[in-house]
Order: structure tokens, then sequence, then C-alpha cells
């Protein structure tokens, strides 16, 4: 149920992003969605998109560091205090979210979620025995 | 003002014959009590005996950082171990440190040599000495601390760091002399006035400032922030420790290097010759009264020039200039001895560290700053933040432990670092720069 994200170390400089995404474009590789964190010396950049493999070996290619990493998807519903149900019920369940961001597309009335987990299968676990709808990797790189 | 009148102002004639009559003495010890010389002298076809002249000392062999090295910890030592009083030790490059031994003299020719020194300076009896220059194995703060005591001024042994506590004792205790790295007496100077306190308002008049590489102009930005008179004092723990050479406060024009104990040559550190008065030059020096290591034609790596122009002060002994730089890959970094070779060592072992680094030194609002830009390979890497910078903290944790120098780790992009096909270019200078 989980889905595949990549994540790229990029140096604060100018144009490296912008030269990340287009060695992706080149390759035929759409971003569906991405997070970037960032520090004054460097920046993690997260991606999910239609083909990890390529895109890790393109940007590998390229001679940049690239990692793959497991993160879930949750379907939210979109109205206040959605987010808030979800962070409850994983604290509840002593499920420690390291980073999370938002999907750029709905998924009908809701709202996706993309974590990352200390423990993914556990949050994955406790999240549908709530009756979460945890998206898998396919429906998300294709939505 | 003099501590030893009659020396420090000998004519050079008398300086002269003095160095010759000592520099036989020194060599044939050395022929005797270190095989190391013994075989030295031999091979260069040199015999105490066979000096006539001071011309002569350019017969004799160079004695170089790895001979040192190469006989840790004791085997150097002219004097059986039961002579030697005190040892100190510089900072070793791959973890052996150079040693070097005191006999009671050698303690007291050194004493002698800072108490002149301290003279030179503008200090005197009656004078309460700040010493914050490191004790321990490093020369700096037992160099100044016996030197202050034979000059019979008051000194407080605070040895270095805990900056706001060196602020206090300094208001409290009425310092008039301070002893320090030159970069740490403006961070000192910085850190008080974020206290509310100017050092202007404090006791202190003359400043001795030696350990690192600094320039006019750090002289007179420190003369202005802390109101006192600033000079440049000069050493090695191979030679002695601080005291071989000091500006005096008349001139503030070059350091007079003590020529009764130490005979300076400036030679051309590729070609080895000797090079005439004014010319820049590697500082190679023998002393002539030492004991426990005497050392025969120490290349020091310090670039610097001599004259023999009289000086205003009186004192008859050469004048070496400002250390303009090293000629071997050697960094000060506040005062503190660092080869790359050592931060290559911390992080090689770091798991997953490449090989690939560079060190980045530059001296921002007069402090030394160091940088160490490591490359982020898929080892290293995570798509988490903290882990990233809990393995920069890690590494700068293991230089400040193992070096006692403060730096800044910087993670890179893989390749980000020049590769070179020759010698690897791992230290980036921009302090010299103007």
């Amino acid at each position: 149920m989980h889905v595949e994200q990549i994540s790229i170390f990029i140096e604060n400089k100018f144009g490296r992003l912008a030269e990340v995404t287009r060695i992706l474009g080149d390759a035929g590789v759409n971003i569906r969605t991405l997070s970037l964190a960032d520090t004054s010396d460097f920046g993690i950049l997260r991606l999910i998109v239609n083909d990890t493999e390529k895109a890790r070996t393109v940007l590998k290619e390229r001679g940049f560091t690239v990692s793959k990493t497991e993160v879930v998807a949750v379907e939210i519903p979109d109205r206040p205090g959605g987010l808030a149900d979800i962070l409850q019920v994983l604290d509840a369940d002593g499920i420690n979210v390291e980073y999370m961001y938002a999907f750029v597309e709905r998924c009908g009335e809701n709202a996706v979620m993309i974590f990352r987990f200390d423990e993914t299968q556990k949050a994955i676990t406790t999240l549908t025995s709530k009756n979460f709808n945890v998206l898998p990797g396919n429906r998300l790189y294709s939505m | 003002m003099f501590f030893n009148e009659e020396f420090e102002t000998l004519p050079r004639e008398a300086l002269e014959a003095l160095q010759l009559k000592r520099l036989k003495a020194m060599v044939a010890r050395v022929e005797k009590s270190v095989p190391f010389y013994k075989e030295a002298l031999a091979k260069a076809g040199v015999t105490a005996d066979s000096i006539q002249s001071l011309k002569d000392l350019q017969r004799l062999p160079f004695t170089y950082k790895q001979d040192m090295r190469d006989s840790y910890p004791y085997n150097l030592f002219a004097v059986p171990m039961e002579d030697i009083v005190r040892i100190h030790a510089s900072s070793g490059t791959t973890g052996k440190p150079t040693v070097v031994g005191y006999t009671k003299k050698d303690i007291e020719t050194w004493s002698e040599l800072m108490a002149r020194s301290f003279m030179a300076a503008g200090v005197h009896k009656g004078d309460i000495i700040h010493n914050s220059y490191g004790y321990g194995l490093f020369t700096g703060g037992l160099g100044a601390h016996y030197g202050a005591e034979r000059l019979g001024a008051s000194v407080i042994p605070m040895s270095g760091g805990n900056t706001k506590k060196q602020i206090m004792i300094m208001q409290d205790f009425g310092s008039t002399v301070l002893t320090c790295t030159p970069s740490y007496s403006l961070f000192m100077a910085e850190a008080a006035k974020e206290e509310g306190i100017d050092f202007r308002d404090l006791k202190l008049r003359v400043g001795i400032f030696g350990a690192e590489p600094w320039s006019e102009e750090m002289r007179r930005d420190i003369e202005e922030k802390l109101n006192l008179s600033a000079v440049d004092i000069y050493g090695l723990s191979e030679i002695m420790g601080p005291g071989v050479a000091i500006e005096c406060c008349q001139a503030k024009k070059g350091l007079h290097i003590w020529e009764d104990h130490f005979i300076p040559e400036i030679i051309n550190p590729e070609t080895c010759e000797v090079l005439p008065e004014g010319q820049m030059g590697e500082l190679v020096i023998t002393t002539i009264t030492k004991e426990g290591i005497p050392l025969i034609r120490y290349r020091t790596r310090d670039i610097t020039s001599i004259t023999y122009e009289p000086c205003v002060c009186g004192r008859t002994h050469a004048r070496i200039a400002r250390m303009s730089g090293r000629s071997d890959d050697m960094l000060i970094i506040r005062g503190v001895n660092v080869f790359p070779s050592q931060i290559e060592a911390i992080l090689m072992g770091v798991e997953g560290v490449e090989p690939h680094y560079v060190l980045i030194v530059e001296r921002k609002d007069n402090l030394d700053t160091l940088e160490v830009q490591v490359e982020v390979g898929e080892n290293l890497f995570s798509d988490e933040i903290k882990h990233l910078q809990a393995l920069s903290a890690k590494i700068e944790k293991q230089i400040k432990e193992m070096l006692g120098v403060t730096c800044r780790v910087r993670l890179v992009e893989p390749k980000s670092i020049t590769r070179s096909e020759g010698k690897a270019k791992r230290v980036i200078d921009n302090r010299n720069k103007a």
C-alpha cells in the first residue's frame, strides 16, 4: 500500500532546482507532486513521479545523489478538522510523522496527504483499521 | 628599557664572536650525544673543529620537522632523561606530536628570553599580566608565565577559553598586559561589548600577540578596540616556545631575534641557498645554547625576511619581518596548527564519507573561520534534514574534540569539489587576499 518517493540532494545554488526538473522533463518523467525541505546550505527535493526508476536513473547519470523512500498516501476529508482527525489517530498509536506534504490533486471529495512515518507498515495498519483510505502507488502515479 | 642590557645591545662583532664560540660548542656536544647528528654531520663532512667562521654554518645539514617525528619521542634529546625537567609537544599531523625536552638551564634561558621580550614590548615589574595563552603541552601558556615571573611582574594564569570570566578578571584584577592570539583579543573585545563593557575602560596598556599570522591592519584594529600597544611575538616549540623573537615597542618594525641564543638564516626553500638581507624566504634557525634538544639549521617553514639595520630601540639583534605564510600546507587557525591530513583522517573515519573534501579558511570580523566541505554521496544521504544535520554536527564535534578547532561542515553535491590530477587542492585560504 506504500508509495515510492525519490529524494534528491540539492545544494542551495542558483539554478539547481531548475536543472533537476529539466532533466526529468527531457526524460519524459512527469512529476505528480513534490516537496522541498531546505536549510541554508542544502535542500532535499522529494518527488512522486509517474516513473520512479527512470527518474532515478537519469538523475544519477547526471551526478545527483538520489535515494528511494517509502511513503504513505492517505485520503483525508476536505473539511475543517480533517487533518487533525488523522493526526490524532496516529498520535494515539504512538506513530511519529517524520514529514508530510499535500498531493496536488484531489481525489473526489477528499484531499490527499503524503506522509513519511518512522514505522511505515504500522502506520498503514493503524490507518486502515480506522477506515482511512490509504492509496496505492499505482493509483497516485497515474492520477 | 632592557632586561639584560649587556647582551641585548652587544656590538655586532662581539655578538658574532659569541655565536661562533657557542655554535662550535653546540656542534661538539651533539656530535657526541645525538646519533642522528653524529651521522648527519659525518655525512656532511663537518666536525666542530672544522668550523672556523659563521660562514661555515652553511656547510651544516638541515633538520626537518620530519626528523623530529622520526625521532619520536626522545631520540633527538642530547642529555639523559634525568636532566630533562619539562616536556612540551606540538600537535602531531598523523597522530604523533613533535616532542621537545628542556633542561633546568633551558627553562632558565627561555624564561630570560621571554622576560627580555616582555621588556622589549614595554612591560615591566609591577605590571599585571593576564596570560590567555593555553597552558599544557602547547608552549604558549607556560612560556609566557615563566617569563612574566622572571621579570617580576604579577601573572594571572588564565589559559584560553571561558571568555566571560576572562573579561571579569581583567576588569576586577586590573590587568595591564594581555597575552593571547591576536584573533582572540578581538574576540574578547567583541564579547565584552555585548556585555556592555568597553575594553577601552580597562587598564590594559600592552598586548603581546602571537601564535598566528596577523597583519598591520589587524594591529590597528586591536590597538583601537582594546586601547593598548600591540606587539607581535614569534616562537615555535621546536626551537623553544614563545619569545624566540619579539617586536620592540619603540619601532614595531620587525621582530628582534635573540641572536646570542639562535642563529637565523633565510633560505630559498626550493634551492636551499642562503638569501641576502631583505629577501623573503624560509626562516632557518640554529639553536646554540639549548641543552635538551639542540637543533642545527631547523627548517621552520615560516616565510619572512631579515634585516641587520640598527634599530631605534638600541637592541643590536637582527629583526625578522612578520611571518607572511608557510612553505608547507600547515594552516594556523586561531593559533592552532591544523594539517589538512588531520581533517582528512577524521572525515575518513565517518562511515560513508567520500574522500573528496575541501577546507576553506576565511577571516571574518578578524576571526579565522574554517569551513569543511564534504560531498554527500548515496551512502551518506537521507531524505530527512535532521539526519544530514546530525551528520554535519557529528563531524564538527569530532574536529573540535580532536584538533581543538571550531569549524563549520557544509554538505555539498557529489563532484562539486574540483578534482585534480596531481596533488589535490585541499585548502582554499582566503585570509591574505586583499
